[in-house]
């Protein structure tokens, strides 16, 4: 859409436009396009220039069993905290959407948590479950339950999900909550007096009129589970016991930073690049502009 | 229709508030305990309130080599307003410029914005961390937020704000004789305050939960953030002050927390219509 009216001037928008887009090329383009370079060239044997090799560093890549591993436990990571967060949201939202007492109460004490950093739920997390200082952790210890998410690898990942999904609920819970609150009353009303009971009625009605919501969500979470959990996870396990909890961008960041490996980190940086435009388009593709504009 | 309570909704939305408090209440409490008692596991969730002193020790100096928690509570103090602040400032003035101009390249100036949205630091880590190093920024002040400020969805927020503004407005400030740049401060900056307000939340909170960034760009332990230094703390092998530990971590979570609830009203709106 554009306006009718607008001011005259050549030099004062550039000038308006020019902090945003020197930082866009300076930190988000020219690292963007070294991270493409690096990705099709290798270092020489005596460290002294680069030589092109086109896609080898991506065929090492998904030849190698440790990513393709890495890549499957990202998605199972991604969907057990997309669904876990949602699921807790969606269930809350429903009640929290009733006429009862004391709902602006409640609506506040879900909503706060949405202030916590993803590493600090980390922090929390430890608290209340490591084996030794954390009060449950513990607990389980004592009665029998071998608890210890540093030595055993599903434990761990049952503990950077939930702690992932966990952080992540209250969000979800806000667009839900809105998202039931933007349903018109008669429709819900009007199923009501046709005699369809709770359960029934939210399966026919209410759920499908939210999916745009949902779907929504459901790319917020995907994303935030692939890329914003690098605090909760490197906090909690650094990727392991052994690499049990490495999820893709934990991978980049060991590889890269802790291991000095550029040419395998930056061809990871360009598929985790393409796996987010791909995200992106399906987005589009399916919201249109809305999300957007 | 009248009818009793209901109690099936109390019930579940109780237990969700628990699920949320419990955690921060155990930290709460735990930071009043004796370290010892909490290395056996005997944390009791009733606080102990003549306690309270270990605030001001880990305040004043930390713990276990740490900076004092209140230099750390400044460096992420000052992020985050760095970060809410230039974001909305930056982008306010781009989304002004597409919007109430028309030049050469203005939709390609648009899309160069808009398409790093697609490229989140977590997916250019090596390149930006050598594109700092050029720019001598490792272990600044300045390389904590400068380079988080860049905003697509800031930009797309405030153009579709400025887009609602109506012509009337615009021709009547025209008439009256108003420039572009005094038609921003008086006009645009504030009708879009209610706006302004909900972003800051949001950024607010974005700038105080960094991680990544600040373990990528600064290393010199002067600079760590109170995330980057609760985290550190937890990670001691031979930790043994953890009231401390759990002093801190309830002061880290105090600022962003106290910011959403002050501001609840502004900030579900400006999330909820804005989307993220």
């Amino acid at each position: 859409m554009d306006r009718r009216t607008i001011f005259n001037g050549r030099l004062l928008p550039v000038a308006l436009l020019l902090p945003q887009l020197l930082l866009t090329i300076f930190f988000f383009y020219w690292p963007a396009g070294q991270a493409v370079w690096s990705s099709l060239t290798t270092q020489d044997a005596f460290g002294q220039g680069w030589v092109f090799v086109g896609m080898d560093n991506f065929v090492d890549l998904f030849t190698d069993p440790l990513y393709v591993a890495s890549i499957i436990r990202t998605v199972f990571f991604c969907l057990a905290v997309s669904v876990l967060a949602m699921g807790v949201a969606l269930a809350l939202a429903v009640f929290a959407d009733r006429s009862i007492a004391g709902r602006g109460v409640y609506r506040t004490l879900l909503i706060w948590p949405y202030a916590i950093a993803p590493a600090m739920s980390a922090v929390l997390f430890l608290f209340v479950l490591n084996p030794r200082v954390g009060l449950l952790g513990r607990w389980l210890n004592d009665h029998g339950i071998a608890w210890d998410y540093a030595l055993n690898g599903n434990q761990a990942m049952l503990m950077v999900v939930s702690a992932s999904a966990w952080k992540q609920v209250s969000y979800n819970f806000i667009f839900f909550l809105a998202g039931l609150q933007s349903i018109p009353r008669a429709v819900t009303e009007a199923a009501r007096m046709d005699g369809a009971k709770g359960w029934h009625r939210f399966r026919t009605i209410t759920f499908p009129l939210l999916s745009p919501t949902t779907f929504f969500l459901l790319v917020v979470n995907v994303v935030y589970a692939a890329f914003d959990t690098f605090g909760t996870i490197y906090a909690l396990t650094q990727g392991g016991p052994g690499q049990d909890t490495q999820t893709l961008v934990l991978k980049v960041f060991l590889d890269g930073v802790i291991n000095q490996d550029i040419g395998s980190s930056s061809a990871q940086s360009v598929v985790l690049m393409v796996g987010v435009i791909a995200i992106t388009a399906v987005q589009f593709r399916f919201m249109g502009r809305k999300t957007v504009s | 229709m009248k009818n009793r309570p209901d109690y099936l909704a109390h019930a579940v939305l109780i237990l969700g508030v628990v699920l949320f408090a419990l955690p921060v209440w155990l930290v709460f409490a735990g930071s009043t305990q004796d370290s010892d008692a909490i290395m056996r596991g005997d944390l009791s969730l009733i606080p102990n309130l003549a306690n309270l002193s270990v605030y001001k020790r880990v305040l004043l100096d930390g713990t276990m080599g740490t900076e004092p928690v209140w230099h750390m509570l400044m460096i992420s103090l000052g992020m985050a307003l760095a970060i809410a602040c230039g974001k909305i400032f930056i982008s306010i003035l781009s989304a002004y410029a597409v919007v109430f101009f028309r030049f050469p390249f203005r939709q390609v100036a648009f899309w160069l914005i808009f398409v790093t949205l697609m490229l989140p630091v977590e997916v250019r880590i090596i390149p930006t961390y050598a594109v700092m190093a050029d720019f001598g920024l490792i272990n600044t002040f300045t390389g904590l937020w400068v380079p988080l400020i860049a905003s697509a969805t800031a930009t797309l927020l405030f153009r579709q704000i400025f887009t609602a503004i109506p012509d009337e407005l615009v021709e009547a400030a025209r008439i009256d004789g108003a420039g572009p740049l005094r038609f921003l401060w008086d006009i645009v900056l504030p009708v879009s305050r209610t706006n302004i307000a909900a972003l800051f939340v949001i950024l607010f909170v974005y700038g105080w939960n960094q991680y990544l960034w600040p373990l990528l760009v600064a290393t010199n332990q002067g600079l760590d953030t109170i995330v980057i230094g609760i985290v550190k703390m937890i990670g001691e092998d031979t930790q043994t002050d953890w009231a401390a530990v759990m002093a801190t971590a309830v002061l880290a979570l105090l600022p962003p927390v106290l910011v959403v609830v002050l501001m609840q009203r502004w900030f579900v709106a400006g999330l909820t219509e804005g989307e993220k």
